[in-house]
């Protein structure tokens, strides 16, 4: 029996970027919704609530890097040089989020709001920058010879300022969930309402993004049936699930807004992002830098990846597995003004 | 290929891998030490073993974050500005980082947490079970990146692909290559010294202030037996470490000891101005014979000199010269002020010699500094390889453009001046309070406010009326 390597490893560096989002993305959704809390102790309950866990969330970012550099070397050599600005922007944005959880507890009357801002700012050019990596990785890469051969600036463009806007909407969301689910009171309260803003913003921008995608990119366009000559009606309906599964997160959060529960605008904002990804990879499916290079083509030697499979049988169970237990661990309301019981 | 781009990419690997190192450097040495401390409390149950790790729990959050993020950046550079190093050395680098990562930054991650916030939600075990796994995961995580980094430096198990690539012929070669046993055990004994000297010199700060205080007399007893055991266990490996280093790299051994010229008992140079424009060392104060038995353990035998390369294959001398020099002056001291501590234990306790604990403060910082020159020593004098006598640094740099790296590399002198700074500033705070008055004290069993921030939140006079839930922290 021989394993098809590269195809399970496609599909674990797509997990691991999906749990990568999913997870840190409603850190980074507190930290984005974190000027617009009342006072200072609310955004103390705010950070105890993602306090024990960011850090564990974060790693999956540096398997999705590290896992791209050992699974996937050529789109790893080509993604990163060719979204150098946004990805050096997103490292120094996560560097002052991060320390900021420490930092402002140690901080005094200027270091406090210092650091109070820093993991605002951080957070949300975090996102910014993701965003802007994601429009760009839609739009495509220039490759010439294996290698990046492109300008610094080929990713900005209309179309990834909108994929930014979206992100950073489609955190919040995750972000107000996340505290609907983890606060009580008049926190609780205001989770719900930026939950509602942000429901609206991600129902407009993501249908923008769709819209804006099958406009800008036919060839996206063509893989879901809505490209020229006409309509492919078998085609389109193979995909539709996919488009509906979004529809049904919309739903499921904004009902749970509607009737104020505690799990479901959280559970709802990640089926949103579910779909969306899900949308992606089988816009570029096969490809895992768009129109340049397929996952094949990018794959590492099965020397490697084999290794690299027998440590992950191993491993990777007992990671989920302790993850799981954390999340346990600090299940239940995060403690008001940032103490633990 | 892009000059600049690759002169300010090497700038900016550097400044970022030399801010970097100085955390998993600290943090390795004391994620065991908090587990010798919690394990101590656990089994003696003696309060000051108690007050010391809530205490050191603190600083270790402080500096684990400021690792962990400046970490991250490590993981991406090697694509952003290393992508032709990436293609060619992934099918075997790539494992060993990726190994890193599942087996090491998940587990120190998610019992971080537990660590931080869990002190009243597991029982007393669990929690010590979490410590430990935290320092298991730091040494799990140095394992692997020394491995990758020995094979950098000496490339094994390996072979050629026909593209180019170098991939895996024998894996076991490859993770245990010829330098790494050596150069794991320096690495692991020099987190453990430059920890014992930070510890060592917080609690000496602290008993010039108040000589009794209990909790520092304790822990500066604990450095000293580090200083003690460790510091002349390293200058062992170190040596060991240094004679593999000849056989291996005879152009990084000729840099460190700015030989010249291939001859017989080599001097050895006390100190030197090497120069290699001139290619010879423009003064020196050199001792007959040494050298060569410093490095091979005979006197007669026959050292390379560094004109015994193409010049084009010769790493700056200068710098690894002074930085080798740096380093083992450093140990040196370190061995005398272990040496020094136990004879004063032995007549009455450290604290009560007002020299010794000025030069234990003073050496507070002397780990940092050595790391930081051994690493020069190590990554300087491999130059101009990114993988030893296979791949030029030269050759491994990414197609970025000269203004992309200039604008990162300032952002991140902007950032890391302004994080790393106020890190230290928070760090040296917790130190000048020392474990009495770090505002430690757990909350009694029941009481509605629990540790998650008692261990973390600073108390500040300022604050106490403004905001009363610091006040009880």
């Amino acid at each position: 029996m021989s394993l098809d390597l590269p195809l399970i490893w496609v599909t674990l560096i797509a997990v691991a970027v999906m749990l990568y989002v999913l997870l840190d993305g409603f850190d980074l959704g507190i930290g984005i919704l974190f000027p617009f809390a009342r006072s200072d102790e609310d955004r103390d309950t705010m950070m105890a609530a993602i306090a024990p866990v960011w850090d564990g969330n974060e790693t999956w970012l540096v398997l999705g890097g590290g896992g791209l550099l050992a699974a996937f070397p050529a789109a790893y050599a080509v993604v990163m040089p060719a979204f150098y600005l946004p990805i050096m922007l997103m490292l120094m944005a996560l560097i002052l989020r991060g320390v900021a959880f420490e930092f402002r507890l140690h901080g005094r009357k200027r270091g406090k709001p210092f650091w109070t801002a820093a993991f605002a700012g951080g957070s949300f050019l975090a996102a910014i920058a993701q965003g802007l990596v994601l429009g760009g990785f839609i739009q495509g890469v220039t490759v010439r010879n294996g290698a990046f051969a492109g300008g610094p600036f080929d990713w900005l463009s209309p179309y990834s300022i909108l994929t930014a806007a979206g992100v950073v909407a489609g955190y919040a969301l995750l972000g107000a969930g996340w505290l609907v689910w983890k606060s009580e009171g008049e926190l609780h309260g205001d989770g719900l309402r930026w939950a509602r803003r942000a429901l609206v913003a991600v129902a407009a921008l993501l249908g923008a993004v769709s819209l804006a995608t099958l406009i800008v990119h036919p060839q996206i366009a063509a893989r879901w049936g809505l490209g020229h000559p006409g309509v492919d009606i078998a085609r389109l309906a193979v995909h539709l699930p996919i488009p509906l599964l979004g529809l049904a997160g919309l739903a499921l959060a904004g009902w749970g807004v509607w009737k104020g529960s505690h799990r479901l605008p959280f559970a709802g904002g990640a089926v949103v992002f579910l779909s969306g990804y899900l949308g992606l990879a089988v816009s570029f499916f096969p490809y895992v830098v768009p129109y340049a290079l397929t996952f094949r083509q990018a794959a590492n030697v099965d020397s490697a990846l084999s290794l690299m499979l027998i440590g992950i049988v191993i491993l990777l169970p007992a990671i989920l597995g302790y993850t799981v237990w954390v999340y346990w661990l600090f299940r239940g309301k995060a403690p008001a003004g940032g103490g633990y019981h | 290929m892009d000059f600049d781009a690759l002169l300010l990419s090497r700038l900016q690997f550097a400044f970022t891998i030399a801010f970097h190192i100085i955390f998993p450097a600290f943090t390795i040495g004391l994620a065991s030490y908090l587990a010798v401390l919690e394990g101590l409390w656990l089994y003696t149950r003696r309060e000051v073993f108690k007050t010391l790790y809530l205490f050191w729990l603190k600083v270790f959050a402080l500096s684990f974050g400021m690792g962990v993020v400046s970490g991250v950046v490590m993981s991406y550079e090697f694509g952003t500005n290393w992508s032709a190093f990436s293609v060619k050395a992934a099918p075997i680098m790539g494992p060993l980082l990726a190994f890193e990562v599942l087996a090491a930054f998940f587990l120190e991650a998610s019992f971080l947490g537990v660590m931080l916030f869990g002190w009243k939600k597991v029982g007393p075990k669990l929690h010590f079970a979490a410590t430990c796994l935290v320092a298991f995961g730091t040494l799990t995580s140095a394992f692997w990146i020394i491995s990758a980094n020995s094979w950098m430096q000496h490339p094994a198990g390996y072979m050629v692909l026909a593209d180019g690539r170098l991939a895996a012929s024998d894996w076991m070669a490859a993770i245990f290559s010829p330098s790494f046993p050596n150069r794991l055990a320096h690495m692991v004994l020099a987190a453990y010294l430059t920890t014992s000297l930070v510890v060592g010199g917080a609690s000496a700060w602290i008993l010039l202030k108040d000589p009794t205080q209990p909790e520092s007399k304790m822990a500066l007893r604990m450095a000293i037996g580090m200083f003690a055991i460790v510091a002349p266990l390293q200058l062992v490996v170190g040596d060991l470490s240094g004679k593999q280093v000849e056989q291996l790299q005879p152009a990084k051994l000729a840099a460190i000891e700015a030989f010249w010229e291939t001859r017989p008992a080599q001097p050895f140079h006390a100190v030197a101005w090497p120069d290699r424009k001139i290619e010879a060392n423009r003064w020196e104060l050199s001792i007959p014979g040494l050298g060569s038995w410093i490095t091979t353990g005979r006197t007669d035998a026959v050292v390379k000199g560094l004109k015994d390369f193409p010049k084009a294959d010769r790493p700056p001398v200068f710098l690894v010269f002074w930085a080798f020099r740096v380093m083992v002056g450093l140990g040196v001291a370190m061995i005398g002020l272990g040496a020094w501590g136990v004879v004063l234990m032995f007549r009455g306790g450290p604290e009560r010699s007002r020299l010794y604990l000025r030069a234990t403060t003073l050496m507070g910082p002397a780990g940092f500094v050595a790391v930081i020159s051994g690493w020069i020593v190590a990554e300087v004098g491999r130059q101009p390889w990114v993988i030893y006598g296979i791949m030029r640094t030269a050759d491994g740099v990414s197609p970025v453009k000269v203004g992309a790296v200039s604008a990162s590399l300032l952002a991140f002198m902007l950032v890391y001046a302004v994080v790393f700074s106020v890190g230290g500033l928070y760090i040296l705070r917790l130190f000048a309070a020392g474990p009495a008055l770090a505002g430690l004290q757990e909350p009694a069993p029941g009481l509605a406010r629990a540790p998650g921030s008692a261990l973390s939140a600073a108390p500040d006079e300022g604050e106490l009326e403004a905001d009363p839930r610091e006040g009880d922290a």
